[in-house]
């Protein structure tokens, strides 16, 4: 096998060159001249309006679509040198509509990658059910149900593990929970991130959700019209918008929507020694929104933040509110 | 109602219902790897799709009685013309219900069978025609019992079965004969009906559907 089998502990470097797209028929390239590099285990979300070539880009590198010109490589392979469908089995896929097999049973579904690449049934039945727990499906409740029996958002729990099950070291993630709605969204989105702390796959993640993209992407890759218009973290991406088009995007005019972009950890003073004694703490991962109401409600001139151990790592005050939420051309920026 | 013939022959009646099954089985047999290939021509091939359909449709409504006539100088008498005549009528309910079956599965769900690393062969074999197997055995349940009936013109050319007893019953002025062979036939398409609807229940979908139905 061409493609490294690493046991999930890290992902792909991907590297896409001047990767073109036109459809038959169609004047302008759906994906024109790309070029991208990403690390290995790095999130990125590929977001713009319908119609940008952010699906397109996606599928072309598992070879759903094929390109018209340019190349994709992944851990130095080529992936136009590789069998699609052996390149595939290492390719976890994620699509919004879930793409269950309705005729089979969720341990099933789950188990198609790994009897595809021939593992022996112990160690298949063994993943599956690490995996049905891993994405918060009880194996004894769920294994022997059919999709039909399961809500959306069940059915995309089995997507992610189906996609998951063969330890790949890349995902490709098509709009996975555009139909959920908002709770169920929010939750999968919370555990998508779990795993991939836990494993640092390398995912590509397409949305047009700016506030999907936010909350999940290491760098946040805007696209119009087939081409790369921003390429940065959440924060640079709300912050500096490159033109026009991505500030329309991210909505970055409106303070209270750029509040609701950004996490606190972004806008905190570093803590300075020893931590202060302060009565309200929030999560660095919360939204400056969410701080903002809990200074105002609590009165309080500081809350600490805390890191992901619970340990405090800086403090928030109204003022670095105030200087975050500054419009990009503000001159105290 | 004389049922004494019927009683009397049994042996002979249930040894030319056998017969009638085999010509029926063997023309199913010719029929269905024939529309399975205009099918997918017409799956894979958008354009064609509809004028293939028309065409078998076409072919269905010409009279069964004059396609024999039709094909007896050509073809003589016995197995062959049967044959042809029975595997010509049972491509529409084939291919109507094969196409239908294919093109109905979620493209999504295609789309993921491709995803996850599968083969064409593999897409086909563990995704496609499973989930439109029950289209699928329906379509070749209504064949079959077509076939069937249509065997019957079989005993006009010499090609043996049920149609022997029916037409010799006509020519001898012989009621209680014709009444055997009737209920022969009606018992033959009836159990054969019944067969292929326990067919259609074991196949997964089928599984799934129940199981979707309990919970």
């Amino acid at each position: 096998m061409a493609i490294n089998q690493r046991s999930g502990t890290s992902g792909s470097s991907i590297s896409i060159h001047a990767l073109t797209k036109r459809y038959p028929g169609s004047s302008a390239a759906a994906v024109n001249a790309v070029d991208l590099d990403i690390a290995p285990g790095e999130l990125i979300v590929l977001l713009g309006p319908s119609g940008c070539g952010k699906t397109t880009l996606l599928k072309m590198i598992n070879r759903i679509y094929e390109p018209t010109s340019g190349s994709i490589v992944i851990d130095g392979v080529e992936v136009q040198s590789l069998k699609a469908s052996e390149l595939r089995r290492h390719i976890g896929y994620v699509i919004q509509q879930t793409g269950l097999f309705p005729h089979m049973r969720v341990a099933e579904n789950v188990a198609v990658v790994p009897k595809l690449l021939k593992w022996d049934r112990d160690r298949t039945r063994e993943r599956v059910s690490q995996l049905l727990e891993l994405t918060g499906l009880p194996p004894e409740i769920y294994a022997n149900r059919y999709p039909s029996q399961l809500s959306g958002g069940e059915q995309q729990r089995v997507g992610l593990a189906r996609a998951l099950a063969a330890e790949p070291p890349t995902m490709l993630m098509d709009e996975p929970f555009g139909a959920l709605d908002a709770i169920t969204r929010t939750r999968l989105q919370d555990e998508l991130k779990r795993i991939h702390k836990q494993f640092s796959q390398t995912i590509l993640f397409v949305t047009h959700d700016i506030e999907e993209a936010v909350r999940l992407a290491d760098r946040i890759v805007v696209m119009r019209e087939g081409r790369i218009v921003q390429v940065g973290s959440p924060l640079e991406i709300v912050r500096e918008p490159a033109d026009q088009f991505v500030s329309d995007l991210v909505g970055s005019q409106d303070v209270l929507r750029r509040l609701s972009l950004m996490p606190a950890r972004t806008a905190m003073e570093p803590l300075n020694g020893t931590p202060p004694d302060l009565a309200q703490s929030i999560s660095g991962e919360v939204f400056l929104r969410e701080a903002l109401s809990m200074l105002m409600e609590s009165g309080d001139p500081f809350i600490a933040v805390t890191g992901s151990d619970g340990t405090a790592i800086g403090t928030l005050s109204m003022t670095s509110i105030q200087r975050a939420a500054a419009p990009p051309d503000a001159p105290n920026r | 109602m004389d049922l004494g013939y019927f009683f009397d022959n049994l042996d002979e009646i249930l040894a030319l219902s056998l017969e009638h099954l085999r010509i029926s089985l063997t023309a199913l047999m010719i029929a269905l790897p024939v529309a399975l290939v205009i099918s997918v021509i017409g799956v894979w091939f958008r354009p064609a799709r509809q004028p293939l359909l028309w065409t078998v449709g076409a072919l269905y409504t010409i009279p069964s009685l004059a396609m024999l006539a039709f094909l007896i100088p050509s073809q003589g008498l016995g197995l062959r013309p049967t044959l042809i005549l029975l595997v010509t009528y049972a491509q529409v309910f084939l291919v109507r219900n094969i196409v239908t079956g294919l093109t109905g599965v979620d493209p999504a769900v295609l789309e993921a069978a491709r995803g996850v690393g599968m083969t064409p062969l593999q897409v086909l074999s563990r995704v496609w025609l499973p989930i439109a197997l029950p289209v699928i055995l329906a379509g070749v349940r209504i064949a079959l019992v077509t076939i069937i009936g249509l065997a019957i013109l079989g005993g006009w050319v010499t090609a043996g079965g049920l149609g022997e007893l029916l037409f010799s019953g006509i020519n001898t002025n012989h009621p209680a004969k014709v009444l055997a062979g009737l209920i022969a036939i009606v018992s033959l398409a009836l159990l054969t009906d019944l067969a292929i609807r326990l067919l259609e229940s074991f196949t997964s979908v089928a599984r799934a559907r129940r199981a979707g139905n309990r919970g």
